[in-house]
């Protein structure tokens, strides 16, 4: 019955509550807006070949990478206009879901 | 005479050695029992006759026609709990691995359809490294065929699912089918792609009890609804199970003497009057029900939700109630799910649900809202509006909003609707409420904070109350804790012979 333990604080419609913070709820993610600029892999799996250099210029629909998952091969395109910045990855790497592979100036 | 007996004898002395000693010895070493042993032991004594013991496998490809299968790695058949029948099947680990081949399924879909048509519970014990390769698709088909008889099965027979070992790939959606699942610590194993393909595939490592052992699926996924740490305790909590349910949906559970609740779960001191305050509602259900005995279910999941059994006037009730001590008690993703899963159960099973309402709520937050909490907060309103059964709420302290709505009110055709005299029946708490109707007066004041909290103690004089809820008749009666019990037997009693007629459909569309 002793509930003091581990209490912590929840606002909802300007009220504070005391209350026990779930291990879930303190683990949420804080939101993100998607990033046009930073082309991430959506799945993990395997760089099969890059297609651009770095300086190269893009235009949006432009192929930019290969990566292969599961059993499938997904030709990576760029969402916008723009110069490569960078790239993270080279030929053979495995990345894991959200690993920014390439960066869109 | 007595040459064929001794030879029947030795036949079936073979049998039950299943995989042989050494398998035994291994499955022991595990802290495993063997099928049969997990059968006695959950089983009445001297209860369990087996069935189909002497089926052998039908392989004849990659050798399997030279292999020997006693009883093709699962033994079925039937017996009693407390008295109670139920038909069972348990998977053979020490046979094949307790892989499912076409003989193996077909033992399985036996026992289904023998559940089913004497209208008795399930039980099934899991324990097996999926299906036997050497069978291809025939395996497969034995899968179909159990999870179609789950599905017609539901709602009809109580199908208790239990996780004895491993239970990977398709096999999963067998337990997920049926109505309760149990799991024990560092024996249940469960997940449609195993660590080592997740690892090749993905390049991920993570072990098999990080991936779906028993806390996963009982805190993470909510798979799981008992979790226990030994077998025995799994047995324990199945046979207690067994004495709330009913044997089939056209029975109810089975009566207990009437008995009051310990005295020392004093309603009036368990809840603090400050709406913002936390305390364990399951202390307030042991406060109502017979002897204190509350039964929880899935006691790790979503516990800003508690769910489970109790009895009132010795008949099984369910209970769902707000728990303000996790989470403020608040709807979200999860406790939606866990609820009106809970709730339909009921429904489909006869037994009345008493309600305790203390939300604000639903959770905001954009995790919430991108999860999806629209369409998994509707279940609970879905759950609520469909259920015939005798629905029964008691609004403790605060009912906001759609939280009001959701948690069996009046507009969802609650049949009976209590209030404590700490209920705060209202569109949303006075802080937030003063704030948008006051937004004028207090950013126009000179005094904003002194004006903001007159406006908020105006506002909760006048609506943080059960009284307008009651002057409209969505509340039948505001009691005083202590009343809450005889009350509530009462209205058990008036929802005796409940009857309503629903629109004819072939089925509605739950928000799943």
């Amino acid at each position: 019955m002793n509930i003091e333990e581990d209490l912590g604080k929840l606002k909802i419609n300007s009220i504070i509550y005391t209350t026990r913070l779930s291990t879930k709820f303190l683990k949420r993610q804080p939101y993100k807006p998607a990033d046009p600029r930073l082309v991430m892999s959506f799945i993990p799996g395997t760089v099969l070949e890059i297609l651009v250099k770095e300086g190269e210029s893009v235009s949006a629909g432009d192929d930019l990478l290969i990566l292969d998952a599961m059993k499938m091969q997904n030709r990576l395109k760029s969402a916008i206009d723009g110069k490569v910045k960078k790239i993270n990855v080279v030929k053979g790497d495995k990345v894991s879901k959200g690993h920014v592979m390439i960066e869109i100036g | 005479m007595k040459k064929k007996i001794r030879e029947l004898r030795e036949k079936r002395q073979k049998i039950l050695l299943g995989g042989g000693e050494q398998a035994i010895e291994k499955q022991k070493a595990m802290g495993k029992r063997t099928a049969r042993e997990r059968i006695l032991a959950l089983l009445d004594p001297d209860s369990f006759v087996e069935y189909d013991m002497f089926v052998e496998h039908v392989a004849r490809d990659f050798d399997m026609e030279k292999k020997s299968l006693p009883s093709d790695g699962v033994v079925i058949g039937a017996g009693t709990i407390y008295n109670a029948p139920v038909a069972v099947f348990a998977q053979d680990f020490t046979v094949a691995g307790g892989s499912l081949g076409l003989m193996h399924s077909r033992k399985i879909t036996k026992i289904m359809d023998h559940a089913l048509k004497m209208r008795v519970p399930l039980i099934g014990i899991n324990d097996s490294g999926g299906a036997r390769i050497q069978e291809g698709v025939n395996s497969l088909a034995g899968y179909g065929e159990i999870f179609f008889r789950n599905t017609i099965s539901s709602g009809v027979i109580p199908q208790i699912s239990v996780i004895l070992g491993p239970c990977a790939g398709g096999a999963v959606y067998s337990p997920a089918l049926m109505d309760f699942v149990f799991v024990v610590d560092n024996i249940s194993k469960m997940f449609i792609t195993g660590p080592e393909v997740i690892r090749t595939v993905l390049g991920e490592e993570i072990s098999m009890e990080d991936l779906g052992g028993a806390r996963v699926h009982s805190e993470i996924t909510g798979n799981a609804h008992f979790f226990a740490r030994s077998e025995d305790e799994c047995f324990e909590q199945i046979k207690r199970l067994i004495t709330f349910i009913p044997w089939n949906n056209s029975t109810r559970a089975k009566a207990f003497p009437s008995a009051e609740p310990d005295e020392a779960y004093n309603l009036e001191k368990i809840v603090p009057d400050d709406p913002t305050l936390p305390y364990d509602v399951r202390d307030v259900i042991k406060g109502i029900a017979d002897n204190s005995d509350f039964f929880e279910i899935m006691e790790l999941y979503a516990r800003n939700i508690v769910i489970g059994f109790g009895r009132m006037g010795g008949r099984t009730t369910g209970f769902v109630a707000n728990q303000p001590m996790e989470l403020a008690g608040v709807l979200d993703v999860d406790s939606s799910d866990k609820a009106a899963r809970f709730i339909r159960y009921c429904d489909a099973f006869n037994i009345p649900i008493i309600t305790l309402v203390d939300l604000p709520g639903y959770l905001p937050g954009i995790d919430q809202e991108h999860a999806g909490v629209i369409r998994h907060g509707a279940k609970v309103l879905y759950a609520y509006s469909e259920a015939t059964v005798p629905k029964l709420s008691v609004i403790l302290r605060k009912a906001y909003g759609g939280g009001y709505i959701a948690m069996s009110s009046r507009h969802l055709r609650a049949d009976f609707v209590f209030a404590w005299p700490t209920a705060e029946i209202a569109v949303m708490g006075p802080e937030g409420a003063a704030n948008i109707i006051f937004r004028k007066e207090i950013t126009s004041s000179d005094d904003p904070d002194g004006t903001r909290k007159q406006k908020v103690e105006e506002y909760k004089a006048k609506f943080a109350n059960p009284y307008v809820a009651a002057s409209r008749g969505y509340v039948d009666a505001v009691i005083e804790p202590k009343e809450t019990r005889r009350l509530l037997m009462h209205a058990m009693e008036m929802s005796g012979n409940k009857q309503v007629t629903m629109p004819v459909k072939k089925h509605g569309l739950p928000p799943f």
